[in-house]
């Protein structure tokens, strides 16, 4: 049977032409993800099932007993460990987040308020240390926190720690590192939820006597707080993760599930209990984004 | 014209001194003669010529160049053939709806659970083929990976504001599809394309996690050499590097802002 041949955008072709080419089109794009991404993460839930060799390889037998030491089960008995690792990552990453936000605010309403012949310059101020590596901007921290600097000083005059010893590493300098790297995040998006702000609605809040807090509650936050789920998201998924930061300025004293999973690939040679790792905090990751995305929902629903 | 309190302004310059003084303090110390401690003990270019005698990070230099190049060029092709691809067919709801999260997917995966699955499926392949040992190969790998979604984005992007009218008017004046694309779609895509390449680029030459992982034992880029300097005791020479990595960035971020910008300027003509 001949097809017929349509008129799609001005061009005479058949319908099964037009998907063949498509589809020639689309496919090594969608091929080279599937094979160098989905399938690499298919086989890390395979892998996350099977031993660890004598030699650090993979044995293929089927066993939990990666999901047991998950949990703190081992050959010695049951130990927190792990799970102190992990819960630490979701309180670090969660309370990274927060400050992120909260600092995000004066910030956006600074940017959006420069004239606009500044604003350029400005903008620019927060692009680059969004894109400077990461390496450099974690490791820099160690100089700023030296013990003979101001910082190191001022918190030894405090007696909070020993003069002349160093701020790092501690669980504070890994707070003060994640806040600098993930900072920018929010602050883009929020930034551009600020510059379309309908100020009528603030002036209207502020001449009805509303205070700061009724004027942020009421006629702030619902127009910003889009903005503020995404720079959720972009700031929450990479700290989850996060080691680069934990490695360098908490030491293994505040080790985070990232720095665990990195030490499996490296120094243990342990991958598939380094696969296990990187399930949990993958289902971790999703379940939190989950969580807000269904809070999200629920607040939109009962204002509706 | 809006104004905002005095103490939004003082906290959104302190968070700026926040993000500035440690990169300043590293560009500061580039410079410093005194070799150990925190001490200043006067100006010097030193430790950038030394850099430039550094067998080591001349190649690390060489190898984080080959791999962004590389990794850039295969990604821009693959990724604008994939966005005219998904622009250019009629492509149902269903279809879409399957393609569409498998091309976000590398968005949305955490760096760390990526490098790890590629780590993990590299190994798989090698120990049956003995293929794919770790090196530059699997480096740009997982580089184009990541950045094939980016490129997309912006090459769609374009491709959505260029409209239907121009090709529609090159098939009328019966052009084949292979003329129309070559002579029509493509002198309108290349900003968006050089967009797209310009950011692949950035976020190669930014990425650690990635690389860390699947490098091998000769494919040492900056960023995993200046990691691995740190571990050892930081230098004056790692600040020099830094220092200068750090400008190649902005000067890389500063020609993207550019093109973005003469974009929008060609739009607004058109």
């Amino acid at each position: 049977m001949t097809e017929n041949e349509i008129v799609y955008h001005g061009e005479l072709v058949k319908p099964r032409a037009l998907y063949r080419r498509g589809l020639v089109f689309i496919l090594p794009g969608l091929l080279w993800i599937a094979f160098f991404l989905a399938l690499p993460c298919l086989s890390l839930g395979i892998v996350s099932f099977a031993q660890r060799n004598d030699y650090g390889g993979i044995d293929w037998t089927f066993t939990f007993d990666n999901m047991k030491r998950l949990v703190g089960f081992d050959l010695f008995g049951w130990s927190a460990d792990n799970l102190v690792i992990l819960g630490r990552s979701v309180m670090v990453a969660a309370i990274s987040t927060f400050l992120c936000i909260v600092l995000s605010y004066p910030l956006a309403f600074f940017l959006a308020s420069r004239p606009v012949r500044n604003k350029g310059m400005w903008m620019a101020l927060l692009l680059v240390p969004f894109w400077t590596n990461l390496v450099i901007r974690t490791y820099a921290w160690l100089i700023v926190l030296a013990p003979q600097f101001p910082p190191a000083r001022f918190a030894a005059y405090f007696e909070m720690v020993d003069p002349g010893t160093a701020l790092y590493p501690s669980m504070i300098a890994v707070y003060i590192g994640m806040m600098a790297s993930f900072l920018p995040f929010v602050a883009l998006p929020l930034y551009t939820a600020v510059e379309k702000l309908d100020w009528s609605l603030v002036e209207a809040s502020f001449d009805l006597r509303a205070g700061f807090w009724r004027t942020f509650r009421y006629a702030i936050w619902p127009q910003t707080k889009s903005a503020v789920a995404l720079g959720i998201t972009l700031t929450l998924v990479p700290a989850m993760g996060m080691f680069v930061v934990p490695d360098m300025l908490g030491g293994a004293k505040y080790m985070l599930i990232g720095n665990l999973i990195q030490e499996q690939f490296g120094t243990s040679r342990d991958w598939p209990f380094g696969a296990s790792l990187s399930l949990a905090l993958m289902v971790i990751t999703l379940a939190t984004l989950l969580f807000f995305n269904s809070k999200a929902r629920a607040n939109k629903e009962r204002r509706s | 014209m809006k104004h905002t309190h005095p103490l939004i302004n003082l906290t959104a310059v302190l968070l700026f001194m926040v993000l500035y003084i440690p990169l300043l303090c590293v560009v500061l110390f580039s410079f410093n003669a005194s070799r150990l401690g925190m001490q200043w003990g006067g100006f010097t270019l030193h430790w950038y010529v030394d850099l430039f005698h550094d067998g080591m990070v001349l190649r690390a230099a060489m190898n984080t160049i080959i791999l962004a190049v590389s990794s850039t060029l295969i990604s821009t092709v693959v990724g604008t053939v994939l966005a005219v691809g998904l622009q250019t067919a009629p492509w149902g709801k269903k279809a879409r709806r399957f393609f569409e999260p498998l091309i976000n997917l590398p968005v949305v995966t955490p760096d760390i659970i990526f490098a790890v699955a590629l780590v993990i499926a590299f190994g798989v392949i090698r120990s049956l083929t003995g293929l794919f040992e770790l090196g530059m190969p699997t480096m740009i790998v997982g580089h184009v990976t990541f950045q094939i979604a980016f490129v997309t984005l912006a090459v769609r992007n374009r491709l959505e504001a260029i409209g239907n009218e121009y090709s529609e008017a090159a098939f009328d004046l019966y052009a084949s599809f292979g003329y129309s694309f070559r002579t029509v779609i493509l002198p309108l895509l290349l900003p968006g394309i050089l967009a797209g390449a310009m950011l692949a680029f950035t976020l190669s030459l930014d990425d650690f996690i990635i690389s860390f992982f699947t490098a091998g034992p000769k494919s040492m880029t900056l960023p995993i050499f200046i990691y691995a300097s740190v571990h050892r005791g930081v230098t004056p020479e790692i600040h020099a590097l830094s220092t200068l990595v750090m400008v190649f960035t902005i000067l890389v971020v500063v020609l993207l802002r550019r093109s973005e910008k003469h974009n929008e300027q060609t739009e607004a003509k058109s």
